[in-house]
């Protein structure tokens, strides 16, 4: 599967992820499938963090999902994954991401480097064990 | 019952694609022990190898998270809509890199723990890092800094400012014969570093006061409270809920004791179960009214358990929930407790914003002057040689304690018998009132001014005084 999302959605991503520094931040990606099952981010949807006592950690609390999903689902989008920063860390899963990872949806990181954003990668959780992948990500540029 | 389960978008794809199914059952585990035969391939997204559901699965009946029912023992009825919620975990590796490593030493010696799936090296790391600050190395104490030690606590804190007393020993096992005398933090470091090398012991010789109680705690990141006295136990859950650091609360008294824990950021703080101190005087301390050895050592092992599951991250904390230990009956019984919104310290609009006068708080210090009603062991034992009967010694103690030890002459009335046996008193006699130490004695001599006598002393020091001072041969306890 890929994941397509425009370059100011990914621009949004770094944003939030600095303006988080040197916590986590976290938020939730609304799209739909499209061609070829291929997700399409339509928009982002930043999440309340829940984890208040360690900086290098976050949680989108179920309350907060189950009221998003009910608005998202009126605009006809779905939540096709997730999106967190790593502050000073690279953009790729911890052990902790894997282990908290939930099948097809996608997870993408972001590096926030000294406060500055820097790359961002798509993560997905195998099949058949607690271990993650990386994912096709397209970053489409705007016309 | 045909109960409806609603399945989230990831999880479709091992049901088909469908996004509900019907299930049936009286229970919500009945329902998802039937979704998990139905289709295997949810097991390990929902389930952990025992069989209970994975933290951050939720399940939702109708709009309520079944942990806030009866989990899974929650009844279902016909229509009911179970629904898959997922909370979104995860986060940077930084955590891990920061945990302390173990050597090769520590691994060997935490293999038990190891084991465990609960605690594993990871548990086991962060228990490695923990600053826990114990208060007290007594009681209490003796066994949770023992077990937190063993346990391979980090860094242990511990505030005692007390020596090594023979009396402490039928119960502080921390202590031994060779360190009577010492002070109990050298005692109890030298204990603890011989019972594992590893952990970083760091003594605070002091009585936890309001002035210094802030700047102890704040260097930790969890307090065990061993303490035997309602002052320092109210500053230690105010110093606690002011900074926002957790309290793991025993308590002890003859052959009871109850233990919980008091995290004002998300349950009830010790203000909230015990607004108000008891008048003073009213619950003896151990010295005065006994302890049974073995009792503490249960209390203070609970304690030490909750600490280790609070660092760890595993099972159910004691927040908001009492436990009542009665060691005769030998049972174990639980209360839930609530956060009291009018708290003065953790409710809604507290009005304790720092740290009082708990010894006032606690209205002791505000008794009566008794100066001029004590009599000393030796004044006593002159005027006796000279009055003779004409001065009456009354013991006021048990019978129990008048079979260890008792000073000859004496008549023994206990102090809970006193107010019916006052009939048995010359009132125009000289009275000296005698207990133990010389506390329920001075009890002992209100009741008999308040029923007119004139003249009534006390004991100082009462019969411990007596055989220290006069009779070296007799037994104390």
């Amino acid at each position: 599967m890929t994941i397509r999302l425009s370059e100011s959605l990914a621009g949004e991503i770094r944003r939030h992820g600095e303006a988080a520094y040197p916590a986590e931040c976290c938020g939730v990606l609304a799209g739909r499938i499209g061609a070829g099952d291929s997700k399409e981010v339509v928009r982002l949807e930043p999440a309340v963090n829940r984890r208040t006592d360690d900086p290098h950690r976050y949680l989108i609390a179920p309350e907060d999902l189950r009221r998003l999903e009910v608005r998202l689902g009126a605009d006809g989008l779905d939540i096709v994954g997730y999106y967190h920063s790593h502050p000073d860390h690279p953009a790729a899963p911890s052990a902790f991401d894997a282990d908290h990872a939930w099948p097809w949806y996608s997870y993408i990181i972001v590096r926030i480097d000294g406060g500055r954003g820097a790359d961002l990668a798509s993560w997905v959780l195998d099949d058949d064990q607690p271990r993650m992948h990386p994912e096709p990500l397209e970053v489409l540029s705007e016309v | 019952m045909s109960v409806t389960v609603s399945i989230p978008t990831p999880l479709r794809s091992f049901t088909g694609g469908h996004d509900a199914v019907e299930l049936a059952g009286s229970t919500v585990g009945e329902v998802l022990d039937g979704l998990l035969s139905a289709h295997s391939g949810l097991k390990r997204h929902l389930v952990q190898d025992d069989g209970r559901l994975r933290n951050f699965v939720n399940l939702y009946l109708n709009d309520t998270d079944i942990r806030q029912l009866e989990s899974v023992r929650t009844p279902v009825t016909e229509g009911d809509v179970l629904t898959i919620v997922p909370s979104i975990a995860g986060g940077s590796p930084a955590v891990d890199t920061e945990l302390p490593k173990l050597a090769h030493a520590e691994i060997l010696r935490y293999s038990r723990h190891l084991l465990l799936p609960e605690v594993g090296l990871e548990g086991q790391r962060k228990l490695k890092a923990a600053r826990v600050l114990t208060i007290g190395a007594g009681g209490l104490g003796s066994p949770f800094a023992l077990y937190l030690a063993a346990a391979g606590v980090g860094t242990l804190g511990i505030v005692d400012f007390d020596a090594v007393d023979l009396t402490n020993l039928q119960r502080q096992i921390i202590h031994g014969t060779s360190t009577l005398g010492t002070s109990k933090l050298e005692s109890a470091r030298a204990r603890l570093a011989d019972l594992n090398p590893n952990v970083n012991v760091e003594p605070h010789e002091t009585r936890l006061t309001s002035e210094n109680a802030l700047d102890i705690i704040r260097e930790y990141d969890i307090v065990v409270d061993g303490t035997d006295n309602f002052p320092t136990r109210y500053l230690v859950n105010d110093a606690c809920v002011l900074l926002g650091k957790p309290n793991v609360y025993g308590s002890i008294f003859r052959f009871e004791g109850q233990a919980s824990v008091f995290y004002a950021k998300e349950g009830p703080c010790y203000r909230c179960l015990y607004s108000e101190p008891p008048p003073p005087g009213l619950v003896p301390s151990c010295a005065e009214g006994g302890v049974l050895g073995v009792l503490p050592g249960i209390i203070g092992c609970i304690q030490a358990l909750e600490t280790i599951k609070w660092i760890i991250g595993a099972g159910d904390s004691l927040v908001g929930r009492l436990v009542l230990f009665d060691a005769l009956k030998l049972r174990f019984r639980e209360l839930k407790l609530r956060k009291d919104p009018n708290c003065p310290i953790c409710g809604t609009n507290p009005t304790i914003h720092e740290l009082i006068d708990y010894v006032a708080f606690c209205g002791i210090g505000a008794e009566p002057d008794y100066s001029g009603v004590e009599i000393s062991v030796e004044e006593f034992k002159k005027e006796r040689e000279i009055k003779g009967s004409g001065l009456v010694l009354v013991d006021v103690r048990e019978p129990h304690e008048w079979d260890i030890a008792h000073i000859d002459g004496a008549r023994l009335i206990p102090l809970g018998q006193l107010p019916d046996r006052l009939s048995e008193l010359d009132g125009h006699a000289e009275l000296v009132m005698q207990c133990h130490k010389g506390s329920r004695s001075m009890k002992a001599l209100e009741i008999l001014r308040g029923a007119g006598f004139g003249k009534v002393r006390n004991l100082a020091g009462g019969i411990d005084a007596w055989a220290e001072r006069i009779e070296p041969g007799m037994a104390r306890y």
